[in-house]
């Protein structure tokens, strides 16, 4: 009788208190306070956070591994993505990642050709640097597969970046965000569109 | 009588670390660009494998995988298995003792949260519609 006393208790208590953290964490994660300040944004504090509290790992290794802030803080930073500027950090040699394997010497032939692309609308031209891109890719990684190499046989849109196709095979996944605007429409027009439309 | 309480207390610990873990994993998002393998790892009893570009991208140029090693750039394209990284393919081309360390680290590799699927993580920074 005492034995199954002893069982029914905590087994009870444990239930219950299971059962209204459940409840609890419901409550928290809709309502926790219904207006705080950053309701669909992740508020800076969550940026970068460790391996441990990420959400994604789990286990032995987990706490092993390198946390992105220990590895991110003498780097330029930028406002979205990993929140660097992996383009800066390069220039400013504050990174050396290697062109080859094994070989840390070996240089990438770097094309210094821009593509500028005039845009719809009021948005600033974008301009297309091969520069940035051959410091870190080979011509095959976009030519042929993603983008004929010649100028405007491509067909670019916003919808098929944000789709992830074109810029948007990289852009919003490894390399900066689509959010950041200005980095790729970055050629101002020579007659903005607004004033176009008020000479007509 | 204390044997039982103690018993009483671990359960109760064991208990609230669940929803706390969940209270956690609502509200922190992985690290842009982080990349879930799980094709067949849970299925075979070990967790499923975090690939971290941001970690790579600061020591390799995206070409070294994505060209010289052959990755394609799509999430789940590659056939990685176990047995083409001990053979020095894909992970296997530097975790073999000489650029990285080895294989025999599995844990280093096998760290995600059971029951993720393979995805491309960290997404775009809005919780909402506008997620990407
Ligand atoms: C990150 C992707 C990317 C990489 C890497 C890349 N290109 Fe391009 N390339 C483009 C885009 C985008 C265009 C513009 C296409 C358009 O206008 O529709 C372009 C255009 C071109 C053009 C046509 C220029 C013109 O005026 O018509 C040539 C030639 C070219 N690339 C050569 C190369 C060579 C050589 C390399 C390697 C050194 C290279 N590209 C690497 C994306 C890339
Ligand atoms: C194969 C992958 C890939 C594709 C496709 C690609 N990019 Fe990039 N792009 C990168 C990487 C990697 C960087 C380096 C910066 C980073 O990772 O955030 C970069 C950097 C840039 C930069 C430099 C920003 C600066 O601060 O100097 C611009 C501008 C840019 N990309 C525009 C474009 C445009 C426009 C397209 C489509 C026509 C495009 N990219 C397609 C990978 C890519
Ligand atoms: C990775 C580079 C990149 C980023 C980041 C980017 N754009 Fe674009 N955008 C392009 C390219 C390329 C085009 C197509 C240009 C053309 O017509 O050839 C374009 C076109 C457009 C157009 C014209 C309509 C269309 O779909 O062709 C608008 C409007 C626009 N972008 C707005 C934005 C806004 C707003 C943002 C920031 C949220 C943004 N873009 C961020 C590359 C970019
Ligand atoms: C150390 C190796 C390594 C390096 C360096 C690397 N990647 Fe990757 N990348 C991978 C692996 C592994 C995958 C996942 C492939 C799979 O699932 O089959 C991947 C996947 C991708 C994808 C596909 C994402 C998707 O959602 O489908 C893109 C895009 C990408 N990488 C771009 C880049 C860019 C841009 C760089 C350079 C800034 C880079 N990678 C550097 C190993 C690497
Ligand atoms: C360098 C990283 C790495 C290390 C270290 C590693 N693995 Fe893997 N393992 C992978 C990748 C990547 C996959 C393919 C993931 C997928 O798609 O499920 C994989 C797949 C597996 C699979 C699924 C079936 C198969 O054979 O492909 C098993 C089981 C496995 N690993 C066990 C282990 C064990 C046991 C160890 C330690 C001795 C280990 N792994 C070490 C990266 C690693
Ligand atoms: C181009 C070479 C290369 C390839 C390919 C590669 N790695 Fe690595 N990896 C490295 C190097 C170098 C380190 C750093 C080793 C050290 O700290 O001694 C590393 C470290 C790591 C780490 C530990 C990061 C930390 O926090 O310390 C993980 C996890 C990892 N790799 C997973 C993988 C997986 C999974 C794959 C295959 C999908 C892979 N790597 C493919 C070179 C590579």
């Amino acid at each position: 009788m005492s034995i199954v006393k002893n069982l029914i208790t905590p087994a009870a208590t444990v239930i219950a208190v299971f059962i209204l953290l459940l409840f609890l964490v419901n409550k928290e994660s809709h309502s926790a306070d219904p207006n705080q300040f950053n309701r669909l944004m992740a508020p800076p504090s969550k940026r970068n956070p460790p391996p441990t509290e990420d959400g994604i790992h789990d286990g032995p290794g987990a706490s092993m591994l390198q946390t992105p802030k220990s590895a991110f803080g003498t780097l330029p930073k930028s406002k979205s993505g990993n929140y660097i500027d992996w383009v800066k950090a390069l220039d400013e040699k504050k990174i050396q990642p290697r062109y080859d394997r094994n070989d840390p010497e070996v240089q990438p032939i770097v094309m210094d050709l821009n593509i500028v692309h005039e845009v719809k609308g009021s948005m600033p031209n974008v301009v297309y640097p091969h520069k940035q891109h051959t410091e870190w890719l080979d011509c095959s990684n976009c030519h042929p597969a993603i983008f004929v190499p010649q100028k405007g046989a491509n067909n670019i849109t916003m919808a098929s970046i944000l789709l992830g196709e074109k810029c948007g095979v990289c852009h919003g996944k490894v390399a900066f965000p689509v959010s950041e605007c200005r980095r790729c429409h970055s050629q101002k027009k020579k007659q903005s569109a607004g004033a176009k439309a008020a000479a007509k | 009588m204390p044997v039982c309480k103690i018993r009483h207390i671990r359960l109760l610990a064991a208990v609230l670390a669940v929803p706390i873990l969940v209270i956690v994993s609502l509200q922190t998002q992985a690290e842009y660009a982080d990349v879930v393998l799980n094709r067949n790892s849970e299925k075979e009893g070990v967790r499923p494998v975090v690939y971290p570009h941001w970690f790579h991208r600061i020591r390799f140029q995206c070409r070294v995988c994505h060209t010289e090693l052959g990755f394609e750039m799509r999430v789940g394209a590659n056939k990685v298995t176990m047995e083409g990284i001990i053979d020095g393919k894909f992970c296997g081309a530097c975790h073999d003792g000489e650029t990285a360390w080895t294989v025999e680290n599995c844990d280093l590799c096998h760290s995600g949260l059971p029951g993720m699927e393979t995805g491309i993580t960290g997404g775009h920074k809005t919780l909402g519609p506008g997620n990407w």
